[in-house]
This record gives C-alpha cells, sequence and structure tokens, in this order.
C-alpha cells in the first residue's frame, strides 16, 4: 500500500515496545504515507528495542519519557520542540496495571493499583495531548488505543476495563476542548493482539479463539488492520472526524452471542 | 539433539543475538545470555507462536534456562 496521505506531516508515537507492538503498526503505515516520526520510551529495556526500530523507519527522534512523571512528560516536548518546530500527530499506546490484579476479581483490586492503573493508561493520555496541543499550530490529530473491555465485561480485563472506559471518555472531552483549534481525538478499540503488553493478560489464548470464532469476519485483527484505520483518523482522510472510539475488531462488538457455527472452546 | 531443542536454539540466537555454542542446556537466559525481563517474555511468546502451545505465566517464570524451554515444550507437546 503505497499513498502520500501523511507528506510533510510529523508525528510522536509512544509506547513501542517491539515489531509486535500495535504502535508498531501504526508507525509503519504512517512512515510508509510519507510521515515522519519520532518516538518516546520508557527506561533502558525499551530503549533497545525503540531504537533499531525507529531506525528502520528512517527515524533518528528517540526521547525517554516516563508518563507517570509529569517532569518527564515536559522535558519530552521541550526535547521535541528543539527538533521540530511543529507537530502534526501523536500516537498513545500506554497503558499499565500490576498483572496480578488482571485476573481473579475486580472488586479486589487495591487502590494503589487502581490509582496507578488511571494515571499511567488514562491520565497520560490527556496530560500528553495538553502539551502536544502547544506545537500543533496547524491543528492535528490525537489517538489513543482501547478495547472493548471498557464497555463489556471481558475475563480477566477488570481494572484494565474501568481505565479504558475513563479513557474513552477523556477523549470525548479533549475532543470538545481542542475541536476549535482543529485538533481532532479520536480512540481505537483493537480486537485482542498477542503484544507484549497482553502477556500480562490471563487465558489470552482462549480470548482470541473465542474472538477468531465469533467475530463477523471470523478471524482476529492484525497491527496491520490497526495500523491502516490509524492513518484514517490520523491524515485527512479523517478530517471531520473527533471524539470517536473506532472499533478495529473484526466486528466484534455487534455480535450478541455464540456463533452457531462457532466451536465449543474449553480452556486449556 | 531433537528437533524441538534444535528449533529452541534457533529462537534463542536469533533474539539474543548469542553464539549458538553458548546455548547450552543449563545456560540461564538472564545470566548467561544478556537476557533482560522483556527478553524473556519475548522469548515466551517466541516459542509459543513456534509450537503452537500455551505457555502459562507460573509454568513462564520456571522457564529459566535453554534446557529448561526444551523439557516444558517436549513435556507439554
Amino acid at each position: 500500500m503505497s499513498n502520500n496521505l501523511m507528506a510533510g506531516k510529523r508525528g510522536l508515537i509512544m509506547g513501542l515496545a517491539n515489531d509486535k507492538s500495535i504502535a508498531w503498526g501504526i508507525a509503519k503505515t504512517c512512515a510508509e504515507a510519507g510521515a515522519e516520526l519520532a518516538f518516546s520510551y520508557q527506561g533502558d529495556a525499551l530503549k533497545k528495542r525503540v531504537g533499531p526500530l525507529a531506525e528502520q523507519l528512517g527515524s533518528d527522534i528517540v526521547l525517554p519519557c516516563d508518563v507517570s512523571d509529569s517532569d518527564s512528560i515536559d522535558a519530552l516536548f521541550e526535547a521535541l520542540g528543539e527538533r521540530w518546530d511543529n507537530l502534526d500527530f501523536v500516537v498513545h499506546a500506554i497503558g499499565f496495571s500490576d498483572k496480578n490484579e488482571l485476573r481473579g476479581r475486580y472488586v479486589d483490586t487495591s487502590k494503589d493499583n487502581f490509582t496507578m492503573t488511571m494515571d499511567i493508561s488514562v491520565y497520560s493520555f490527556t496530560a500528553v495531548v495538553q502539551r502536544a496541543e502547544k506545537m500543533m499550530k496547524n491543528g492535528g490529530s490525537a489517538l489513543t488505543l482501547t478495547y472493548y473491555g471498557a464497555e463489556r465485561i471481558m475475563p480477566h480485563y477488570n481494572v484494565m476495563g474501568v481505565a479504558k472506559a475513563a479513557l474513552e471518555a477523556s477523549v470525548r472531552y479533549l475532543a470538545e476542548d481542542l475541536g476549535k483549534d482543529g485538533i481532532r481525538v479520536n480512540a481505537i478499540s483493537a480486537g485482542p493482539i498477542k503484544t507484549l503488553a497482553a502477556s500480562g493478560i490471563g487465558d489470552f489464548r482462549y480470548i482470541m479463539k473465542w474472538n477468531e470464532y465469533n467475530s463477523p469476519l471470523r478471524r482476529n485483527v492484525t497491527i496491520e488492520d490497526v495500523g491502516k484505520s490509524a492513518l484514517y483518523l490520523l491524515s485527512d482522510l479523517g478530517s471531520g472526524v473527533t471524539g470517536e472510539t473506532h472499533h478495529v475488531d473484526a466486528g466484534y462488538h455487534v455480535v450478541g452471542m455464540k456463533a452457531v457455527d462457532a466451536p465449543d472452546i474449553t480452556k486449556s | 539433539m531433537s528437533d524441538i531443542a534444535d528449533r529452541v536454539k534457533k529462537i534463542v540466537v536469533e533474539h539474543l543475538s548469542v553464539e549458538e555454542e553458548k546455548v547450552a542446556p543449563e545456560a540461564s537466559f538472564i545470566d548467561d545470555l544478556g537476557a533482560d525481563s522483556l527478553d524473556t517474555v519475548e522469548l515466551v511468546m517466541a516459542f509459543e507462536e513456534e509450537f503452537g502451545i500455551e505457555i502459562p505465566d507460573d509454568a513462564a517464570e520456571t522457564i529459566q534456562t535453554f534446557g529448561d524451554a526444551v523439557k516444558f515444550i517436549t513435556e507439554a507437546q
């Protein structure tokens, strides 16, 4: 797929971990469409992974950022401002929770983990958009990633489902605040994808099988599927779209019950 | 060496960029082969994909060496 939809556009990608990351699917699609990219990473373990991937897409802007620390977010945008005088889009693919609370009962969630999960998975998007706004002089597009567990109960998703619901609500409020400046804010609700982050979620293989058998497209989605839809929301193709949570889930969110032809599966 | 061991070794060599000779049965991913904590998760994911198996978290934590990985996968097949 070759196009120039993102020619002349500059974007910051936050939350890339490896070549299985949803952020990688989005970054690749944007780069192929002509975008110039910058990346942020948290900690040395991720730095050594993000660096080579950024290089593959022709980017040498790889900056540290710990989104739980406001000073660190300030420092990221300051450093980015030294390289670029404007920003057109930002992709936020960040979330975190103690994996011990992504199993068992939601009701048993601790206050500490609840607060941390909300801080890193919800507030960080608002904090990033707050800084990005100042660099989006010609309007822009901000995108975050969510999951259907925000809307309906999903096994083990627990506190992360509550956080994603708050994230989707914040997308709507941010859209209202920034719309007047031509900045659009949207979320992609992706179906389950086996990423590094997903490895923290219990019974993930079962969840993926269920989605494959029961979604209208009878398959799981890929990071390339998400990348293509992200391109629509980040480029001028999505110029009239803001405040939206767009499902890229093979249609699973419209399903009411198990498909008649879906085999019975048991947790292995 | 079994087919499983060969395939596991190939994944380890490629993922950790180590020499094949260093991947001995008792070689610890973290202590001997330079893996960090994310590498160990990525290795387990690569094993799951290669062999079409599920390695639950509690089992993944017991896979510390090349030999552990081969043993677990052999039993899971």
